[in-house]
């Protein structure tokens, strides 16, 4: 059987790598293969995570210097020709700072770092990397950030939702939308985006760190899989 | 022609700045009365080569909206002296 390779972008301070890289090795015929951030070629990948932690110590803003590394030009370029790239958390970050996705991740409303399990509404099960879940399912991933709130100028928000691009939302246990459910201050509570094309998913929750029931969830399985499956 | 640069970012009005508030209200807590509008923002000092005044200063806003500033939500301004030598 062919293999599948997922290029996993390593930035100086990216810390869940061994995470996503543990996460697309458990996908039946994924091959995960580490991309140093100084590195010009995607090596064939057909696939690119960029995972979460702290690249370059969130020095300025969260993503901001990561996004010229000299792998983001073939990042985007891949991106542009229809590759599938999803971010998550610092990743999701970057991905707004290089223009891949809209709007900005600004510092959560509470001031505090949040981490915790946290439970998300599928909002869209018709893309690339949620074609596992059902429209309206509730799963959840855990949450680890301090620069979560999303926001976006009003009109973007509004072609977001018209375009139907929000594909997780905070909500809380039993799927409520309930003021408390939100871990950030994010607007519309949203939680992941995906690019117009349908190829950029770009989150703050860890579908990484939800890969096994005994740790408490293993719903993320479906986004690498769906990640997986878009690049075979 | 060397220059100084002094570059000001602030969160764009209308943005929530909770490092604001909480300052404020942290200021309020040891005291001090009637403090409000608290924004944090980045001061960012450099120096730069330079022959022509107008050169440098579209540089240095090129500088502000490609990496210093985010322009979806902050605002900048910029001031250069320049150093004759």
């Amino acid at each position: 059987m062919t293999q599948v390779p997922i290029g996993i972008v390593r930035f100086p301070g990216t810390n869940c790598d061994q995470d996503v890289f543990d996460a697309v090795a458990s996908v039946e015929r994924a091959c995960p293969v580490w991309l140093w951030h100084k590195e010009t070629d995607l090596q064939g990948v057909k696939g690119v995570v960029l995972a979460g932690g702290f690249s370059y110590g969130d020095y300025l803003r969260a993503g901001a210097i990561a996004r010229f590394s000299p792998i983001m030009e073939e990042v985007a370029r891949f991106a542009t020709d229809g590759g599938p790239v999803l971010g998550i958390c610092n990743g999701f970050q970057i991905l707004t700072e290089a223009g891949l996705l809209p709007g900005a991740l600004m510092r959560n409303d509470r001031l505090t770092f949040v981490c915790r399990p946290q439970s998300l509404m599928v909002e869209t099960a018709d893309t690339l990397f949620t074609w596992q879940y059902e429209r309206g399912q509730v799963v959840s991933f855990p949450v680890a950030h301090a620069e979560g709130n999303f926001v976006a100028d009003p009109d973007v928000i509004d072609r977001l939702k018209d375009e139907r691009r929000v594909v997780f939302r905070y909500v809380d246990d039993r799927g409520d939308k309930r003021l408390n459910a939100n871990p950030n201050g994010s607007i519309n509570d949203i939680a992941g985006v995906i690019n117009e094309r349908g190829n950029v998913l770009g989150l703050m929750p860890h579908p990484d760190r939800a890969m096994d029931r005994m740790l408490g969830s293993a719903d993320g399985r479906g986004i690498f899989q769906g990640l997986v499956e878009a690049a075979a | 022609m060397k220059a100084h640069v002094e570059v000001h970012i602030q969160l764009k009005p209308g943005m929530l700045d909770p490092q604001g508030e909480t300052l404020e209200h942290a200021l309020t807590a040891i005291g001090y009365e009637g403090v409000r509008s608290m924004r944090v923002g980045k001061w960012i000092t450099f120096e730069i080569e330079g022959d022509e005044p107008d050169a440098v200063e579209s540089q240095v806003e090129e500088m502000c909206d490609r990496l210093l500033a985010n322009p979806i939500i902050e605002r900048y301004e910029y001031h250069v002296t320049r150093e004759e030598r």
